[in-house]
């Protein structure tokens, strides 16, 4: 694993980031709109699943909270980008209050709102709830994601309560996604390669120990929570901006299972394993969807049903705890070295 | 013994689990630069006086000072800052890291830079993580663990792993160090070594030790100084030769007929 940026990989980094440039515009210019959603979805779903692997995997916190960060990045960037004129259409139960009424940003600005409102939340849930660990931890997290979701479905003069936010400008097109996901990547690197990282990876493996060694665990759960929560923040604010429409119901418990199903099979404590995962899952999710039209095999006429791809795609899951519970790269990274060293000598990579 | 300092004293420590009282009375005071040892029978209290010292429990009465300053109930992380450092009885590595980065944790306490500053890519925090890493490396050649510097800390062997956890806790910068049964499940041959490099690290890193043990070669190999403790009371304390010959030790250890025999 390497552990500071030496100039040699400077050189295949931009190489690689390059390259990505140039599928990602020869993408926009030749794939159909579909196609382009699941491109700017696994993007998306990096962002979520780099966010829950370092409060999950690096940090060792269970957290289920996760789609109640997604739903304050969300609402928060809709509202600073959604046009005055917009807000006035779409409140129509109650007008929506004043300073929301007639705030604008732009969307750069937009999205990072959504994630330090979102940090912010996850540093006040974070001061009693992570006086808990484990499976307890785990539950009063996903009690608050709910209770975000109950508070947004009733603070109509804010959210529009259960009808949601509409017409939501489409800003995030696959530049700006792809843009924010290596800006994440790249946090997420530096972080977890630095010597603060390693105290994080310390409190994971034996928090006595970490305070033994005189690491005040309890602050460094909680910053590790928050940037976490920040990164789910601006996810939730490029999800929103890329389907257009949200309401409260989207921000339920499945969603955050989908990100930690992406962080358990990529592999937790992996950064490479969590864009690989949601390369795979993503791709995974829409592919199957041919399970649930109407097949024809041979004389046997099969009837689609629908919801069948989340049967296989829970039977999937089910064989890789079985099989691989380490997921694609258990706690080990892609690095340059091993890319490297794969190419020039074509033998095996450690 | 009486000009020197101390590094540590505690004062009438007293600590009550419920309606247990786990240690009492328990006055000690370790002169600078000295290698000292707690003993006792199973059960006896010697952990829980650790425990007392580095902050994991906080004392129902008493105080214990380090250079003279209170640190009674400083939790953990502040005790080692300021300056105690500790290892564990069932050794407690940070198996997933490599050596490196488990001797990097321990040096985390002295760091400067902020959390923020890596992904910034603050220069002053950059040079301080490479000096930091030269110093780790430093450590890990002056134990002979240089050249498994980038091995898995769990796939060392169990010797090596001892030593490590003590090098971890050295990259702390303590003035004290706490050493907790450091030889045990080791061979003769190894706790030889072991005493060896107790004597050694006392005397490159000027500081003082206080260790538990339950192989008496290496107490009496080592400690300048003994305390015994049996059911949370010190009953004795002296230098090798004094405890070894203490009828009141030799109760403790083998019962009472053993003394009317002796």
């Amino acid at each position: 694993m390497k552990t500071n940026d030496k100039p040699r990989y400077l050189l295949p980094s931009l190489a690689a980031i390059a390259i990505l440039a140039l599928f990602l515009w020869w993408a926009n210019e030749n794939l159909d709109n579909y196609k382009l959603q699941i491109l700017n979805l696994i993007a998306i779903n990096s962002i979520l699943a780099l966010s829950l692997n370092l409060i999950y995997g690096f940090t060792g916190m269970f957290s289920l909270g996760h789609a109640g960060f997604m739903a304050i990045g969300a609402y928060v960037s809709s509202l600073l980008i959604l046009p005055p004129i917009q807000k006035e259409m779409i409140y129509i139960i109650q007008p929506l209050i004043w300073p929301f009424s007639v705030m604008q940003a732009p969307f750069f600005i937009a999205v990072l709102a959504g994630g330090v409102a979102a940090a912010l939340l996850g540093l006040i849930i974070a001061m009693p709830v992570l006086r808990l660990g484990g499976d307890y931890l785990g539950i009063a997290t996903l009690g608050f994601a709910e209770i975000i979701r109950v508070v947004f479905t009733n603070l109509t003069p804010i959210t529009n309560g259960a009808l949601g936010l509409k017409g939501i400008p489409d800003y995030a097109n696959i530049w700006w996604n792809y843009g924010w996901c290596l800006l994440t990547l790249f946090f997420m690197i530096r972080l977890v390669n630095s010597n603060f990282g390693n105290v994080l990876k310390a409190i994971r493996d034996d928090e006595v120990a970490a305070r033994a060694m005189g690491i005040n665990t309890f602050k460094y759960r909680v910053v590790s929570f928050s940037i976490g929560a920040f990164f789910a923040g601006i996810g939730g604010a490029l999800m929103a901006s890329l389907v257009t429409t949200i309401d409260p119901k989207m921000f339920g418990f499945l969603l955050t299972f989908n990100v930690l199903m992406i962080v358990v099979a990529g592999g937790l404590g992996s950064l490479t394993g969590s864009i690989l995962g949601s390369a795979v899952i993503t791709i995974l999710l829409e592919w199957l969807r041919f399970v649930e039209n109407p097949i024809d095999i041979g004389a046997f006429h099969l009837d689609g049903i629908p919801g069948m791809r989340m049967v296989i795609f829970s039977l999937l899951l089910i064989m890789i705890i079985l099989f691989r519970r380490e997921g694609i790269m258990g706690m080990r990274e892609l690095s340059w070295d091993s890319v490297l060293r794969r190419f020039s000598r074509g033998g095996e990579a450690r | 013994m009486t000009d020197r300092t101390y590094v540590l004293e505690t004062r009438d420590v007293m600590i009550r689990f419920g309606g247990l009282t786990a240690v009492n009375n328990f006055n000690i005071a370790v002169p600078e630069g000295s290698i000292v040892g707690l003993i006792g029978p199973n059960g006896a209290g010697k952990t829980t006086c650790f425990n007392i010292i580095t902050g994991f429990y906080k004392p129902t009465q008493g105080e214990v000072l380090l250079e003279g300053r209170p640190i009674t109930g400083l939790p953990p992380h502040k005790v080692c800052a300021a300056g105690i450092a500790r290892t564990f009885q069932n050794i407690r590595l940070f198996y997933n890291e490599t050596v490196l980065q488990n001797v990097m944790i321990g040096g985390f306490v002295r760091q400067k830079s902020a959390w923020w500053m890596p992904p910034l890519l603050v220069p002053s925090c950059t040079r301080e993580e490479a000096v930091l890493r030269e110093k780790a490396m430093k450590l890990l050649e002056s134990v002979g663990l240089a050249d498994l510097a980038n091995e898995t800390s769990s796939s060392l062997p169990y010797g090596a792993q001892r030593r490590l956890e003590i090098v971890r806790a050295l990259a702390t910068e303590p003035k004290f160090l706490l050493l907790d049964e450091p030889a045990a499940g080791m061979n003769p041959q190894e706790s030889q070594e072991l005493m060896a490099f107790i004597k050694k690290i006392r005397t490159d890193f000027n500081i003082t030790i206080l260790l538990i043990e339950h192989d008496m070669k290496v107490v009496m190999g080592v400690c300048e100084h003994i305390w015994v403790l049996d059911y949370g009371v010190l009953i004795a304390e002296g230098n090798p030769e004094q405890i070894r010959s203490n009828p009141k030790v030799i109760e403790a250890y083998l019962g009472e007929e053993a003394t009317q025999n002796a």
